[in-house]
């Protein structure tokens, strides 16, 4: 019954990086402008507190099988910033062998040189933010790059030598068009990105965005339309030979993302920096979310969490089906017996009878998962299971 | 002070809501050092905080004065209050018999309104000696001299010798006592005849069960005593007797001509009903006091808990609340959409909003209300009359008959600017013009027949929209009418939603019924498939709408590790299903159980 133990998997590691050069319209997530005395404060910072858990946390505990460093945008930092990030990680943590080490980046804040100190230091995937091939869209999300210098920043990832490249995209952008679309992921493929991931926009409350939007300032991406660019991406993908693994998230085979693998997979992982979220040794919590008092805390020597909470058996099953759920392939039925000694399919017998009824979920090959139908409902799904 | 049946005046006051009648009465208990300033809370009188939030009085209250007046005498006044409302007009009458004469209270801007005129007329049945009092003459478009002219022309009284006051400023209330004592006949009763006292209100303590509050006719009633309800025919022994100050005191004794209470552990308010007699039970009365009537219910609702477990919560509040109200009836009831619950009977919309309101507020019960109706009279094929008191349970169309509703005789009056509005609408909810009188050059009086059942709809609030709020409305009960009426269901997802059935006029049953649909689509949330929203009459379908299925519901961003924020959210949506009822397949939100209500005019 000890086959499966989350707490034995090696950790994943993720570091906030709190910075952009300016807030993109629809962005919710913290990030702050970009000075440099802030980051060199925040660095200072983000140093100490690896260098507590490294010495906080046992050996296991400190095998590290992908590290991301997402934001904001981490490449506001220079180059040489990021690489001490990882040189500080592989001093306090273990990163074991084949390691996933992906930074996040946006088009315009990268150049050749800097891309290319980046896979010298180490990093061996990069995410890039291009969310349109549309210049006009892109001001509509308030990014501040071009269609051209998004297509000019992966080829000169390419050429820096990153091998693992993801793309991110935007859909159901007010104004955009299925042709508009279309065209964003012919242009993507184009660029042959190991990683592809989509995301529906989500009209946050209180972004720039969402305001315009509720203001009528320009008119909210209808339903059936975002459903249909959802449905026309997973065709085209597909016919492109990328695999649709995740509900947002599309690979060529074996280049699937390891790091939010382990958040779908209910595994434990370590978050640094500001707003940064860990789960680990049964506890959910996270870091103070404002720069300063980030900065306070650790410059006391204090722990910077701001707020947790302990995960019960009960819940930790429940989270384990709503985000085992956002993998195309489902929950792994007997992973999930040996993690809780328990069947998935006793324990949510009802709810899983009620969904399979509706025909939103059914069981394939020892997984539970979402059925064709069920994928553009998955909320609906998940709430069951809460 | 000894008694003597010549220096006692009993009486109350007649007023239209908000012409001033609470804060005269605390004007005179201060007057009277019944309550020092000190004691004197704003509007004494009115005890409960619905009745001071909502300005009316809904329970009444009495209260013993003791005034030395300028004849050198002593006297006892008893003010007794009535209820400012519609639907407790036997309950003013009863408390008008327990009287000789009443102060018509009129707003000096105002003029009269038709509720109190309804209550002076009621006052004249009962022979009371009526003094005018104009008051509000503080305000600046104050006119008393015209109020005197209406008062003269509408109920053709003397005006000549009104009282002018400001209760706000305290102007005039010495006057007021004077009058009452000089104007106002004392009592009349034979003090040596058997016991004879009339309950004009009661409520329930739970220390001292029922409380009787009495006017003694004839005769007297001391603690010890062995009494008897004539109606009832129920026995209790006297425990206490006493009087209102205006919290309750003992005395040993109330005699012919004084108003007091009783306790004799009367454990149900029922068994002390408004207008039943009290006599000794060893030397009873044979003749009751005249006037007696069970308070029957003319509007019903459905009460049920939201959530199913709340039944035992809700039948036990209904319970406490019966125990102090005689007239609030309630049967279980159960629905096919609802589940378990009741069917209450109230005196009318007030009553049942102010029940509404208690269960939700001093219960905090989590309610679904349907929608109410009146009482119908069918007659069947088969020649049997049955009383409809849920419209779910009106027989199919090919057993009927007949069908009767309840009419009402409506009382309007209104500036003569909105003549035209309010006879709108009064055709509009089928009211039969009977006559119109003008009151003075500005304002008219109307009368209209009409159906209940178009009153309780929605009605108030047409009513003060299309006259900007000038137009006063009473009515009384005027016995069953035959019409055309024909049960409109609502089926959802092809189900008939019975909590939602109303009975409606033929002719108006298509309007209603795509008014219905069309405001139920837009309270049912979207569900993942389809949901047809019908409305029908027997098995024609006569509107439609269509709740349009979800078809993208997915939180495609990925939040970091932010796991509790996903998992509150999906939390927070289900939390808010759980708030509404299932019924078969669909969510149904509580506000759709109102719909019926609610939809709008135009």
């Amino acid at each position: 019954m000890n086959g499966y133990k989350p707490d034995r998997m090696p950790r994943a590691l993720y570091i906030h990086v709190p910075f952009c050069l300016k807030k993109c319209h629809y962005c919710d997530f913290v990030s702050y402008p970009f000075k440099a005395g802030d980051a060199e404060a925040y660095l200072g910072a983000l140093f100490r507190e690896m260098r507590s858990y490294g010495s906080a946390l046992s050996g296991e505990e400190k095998r590290i099988s992908s590290l991301y460093i997402g934001g904001g945008t981490p490449t506001c930092l220079p180059a040489a910033g990021l690489s001490a990030i990882l040189e500080n990680a592989a001093l306090h943590f273990n990163l074991l062998p084949g390691c996933e080490i992906t930074v996040e980046a946006n088009p315009g804040t990268v150049d050749p040189g800097g891309l290319r100190e980046l896979k010298r230091a180490g990093f061996n995937r990069l995410s890039l933010g291009i969310q349109s091939f549309q210049d006009r869209l892109l001001r509509v999300l308030g990014r501040v790059h071009s269609a051209r210098e998004a297509v000019c920043a992966a080829r000169q990832a390419r050429e820096a030598g990153f091998t693992n490249l993801n793309l991110d995209f935007i859909f159901g952008v007010p104004g955009q068009t299925s042709g508009d679309w279309l065209e964003t992921l012919t242009k993507a493929v184009e660029l042959f990105p190991e990683h592809i991931a989509l995301y529906g926009l989500q009209l946050e409350a209180g972004t720039p965005l969402e305001r315009s939007v509720a203001g009528g300032a320009v008119k909210a991406c209808s339903e059936d339309l975002e459903l249909s660019m959802y449905l026309t991406a997973i065709e085209f993908l597909a016919a492109h030979g990328y695999i649709h693994y995740e509900i947002s998230n599309f690979a060529r085979p074996g280049r699937q993302s390891v790091h939010n693998l382990g958040y779908w997979l209910n595994r434990p992982y370590l978050g640094l920096g500001p707003a940064a979220h860990s789960y680990l040794r049964g506890r959910r919590f996270h870091n103070y979310s404002s720069l300063k008092s980030y900065l306070e805390k650790v410059g006391l020597g204090e722990d910077p969490v701001e707020a947790g909470e302990h995960i019960p058996v009960g819940r930790e099953m429940s989270e384990t089906m709503f985000l085992g759920l956002r993998l195309i392939k489902g929950v792994d039925l007997g992973r999930f017996r040996r993690r809780f000694d328990r069947r998935a399919e006793v324990v949510y017998r009802e709810e899983i009878a009620r969904l399979e009824q509706n025909g939103l979920i059914k069981v394939a090959a020892g997984y539970l998962q979402l059925t064709k139908k069920g994928l553009p409902l998955a909320n609906a799904v998940f709430r069951e299971f809460v | 002070m000894k008694w003597d049946k010549n220096r006692i005046r009993n009486f109350c006051i007649i007023a239209h809501i908000d012409h001033g009648k609470s804060t005269l009465a605390d004007r005179l208990l201060e007057y009277t050092g019944t309550l020092s300033g000190r004691e004197m809370t704003d509007q004494v009188l009115d005890q409960m905080d619905l009745e001071r939030e909502r300005g009316i009085t809904i329970k009444m209250q009495a209260v013993r004065l003791n005034y030395s007046a300028r004849d050198g005498r002593d006297y006892q006044l008893n003010l007794i209050d009535t209820p400012g409302h519609v639907d407790f007009s036997y309950e003013v009458s009863r408390s008008l018999a327990a009287c000789e004469g009443a102060l018509l209270v009129v707003d000096a801007v105002q003029g009269i309104e038709a509720q109190t005129l309804a209550n002076v007329y009621l006052a004249l049945e009962h022979n009371l000696e009526i003094i005018p009092v104009i008051n509000k003459i503080d305000l600046p478009s104050a006119n008393p001299e015209r109020v005197k002219k209406e008062i003269e022309d509408v109920i053709g009284l003397d005006a000549s010798e009104a009282v002018l006051t400001s209760a706000k400023e305290g102007t005039g209330v010495e006057e007021i006592l004077e009058r009452i004592v000089t104007v106002v006949p004392p009592p009349g009763g034979q003090a040596g005849a058997p016991l004879r006292a009339l309950i004009f209100d009661s409520h329930y303590d739970p220390y001292k069960g029922a409380i009787a509050y009495i006017r003694v006719v004839d005769g007297s009633v001391s603690s010890g005593m062995q009494i008897k309800m004539l109606v009832t025919g129920k026995e209790f022994e006297v425990n206490e007797v006493g009087i209102f100050r205006p919290s309750l005191v003992s005395i040993g004794e109330l005699r012919t001509g004084e108003v007091g209470f009783i306790a004799a552990s009367i454990k149900n308010v029922k068994d002390c009903r408004v207008g039943d007699t009290v006599t000794g039970a060893r030397k009873p009365a044979t003749e009751p006091l005249p006037g007696y009537r069970r308070a029957t219910p003319m509007v019903y609702c459905g009460l049920y808990p939201v959530e199913t477990a709340g039944y035992e919560d809700l039948k036990e509040a209904l319970a406490k609340l019966k125990l102090n109200d005689a007239s609030l009836t309630d049967e279980p009831e159960t629905s096919e959409a609802l589940g378990f619950g009741f069917r209450c009977g109230f005196l009318g919309l007030l009553h049942m909003e102010i029940v509404q309101e208690r269960l939700e507020r001093e219960y905090g019960l989590s309610l679904i209300t349907t929608a109410p109706n009146v009482v119908y009279h069918v007659v069947t094929t088969a020649g049997e009359m049955i009383e409809i008191e849920n419209p779910s349970a009106m027989p199919p169309a090919g057993k009927i008959e007949f069908i009767e509703e309840p009419y009402v005789k409506a009382t309007f009056m209104v500036p003569k600017e909105y003549v035209g509005p309010v006879m709108e609408l009064c055709q509009d909810r089928r009211g039969v013009f009977t006559n119109m009188e003008y009151m003075s050059v500005k304002r008219v009086m109307m009368n209209y027949d009409m159906p209940l059942s178009e009153i309780i709809y929605d009605f108030f609030d047409q009513l003060k929209s299309r006259t900007k709020g000038y137009a006063s409305l009473d009515y009384e009960l005027a016995g069953y009418r035959q019409a055309k009426l024909v049960k409109l269901d609502v089926m959802i997802a092809g189900e008939v939603l019975d909590a939602l059935s109303v009975i409606v006029h033929r002719d108006k049953a298509y309007h209603r019924g795509r008014q219905l649909v069309e405001k139920l689509r837009g309270l049912i949330p979207r569900h993942l498939f389809e949901i047809p929203i019908q409305a029908a009459v027997g098995n024609k379908i006569i509107a439609r709408e269509t709740v349009r299925a979800v078809r993208k519901d997915v939180l495609a961003k990925c939040y970091g590790g932010d796991v509790t924020r996903k998992r509150k959210l999906l939390e927070k949506q289900k939390e808010g299903k759980k708030r509404m009822k299932q019924v078969g397949n669909v969510e149904i939100p509580q506000e759709a159980f109102m719909a019926v209500l609610s939809v709008s005019e135009k």
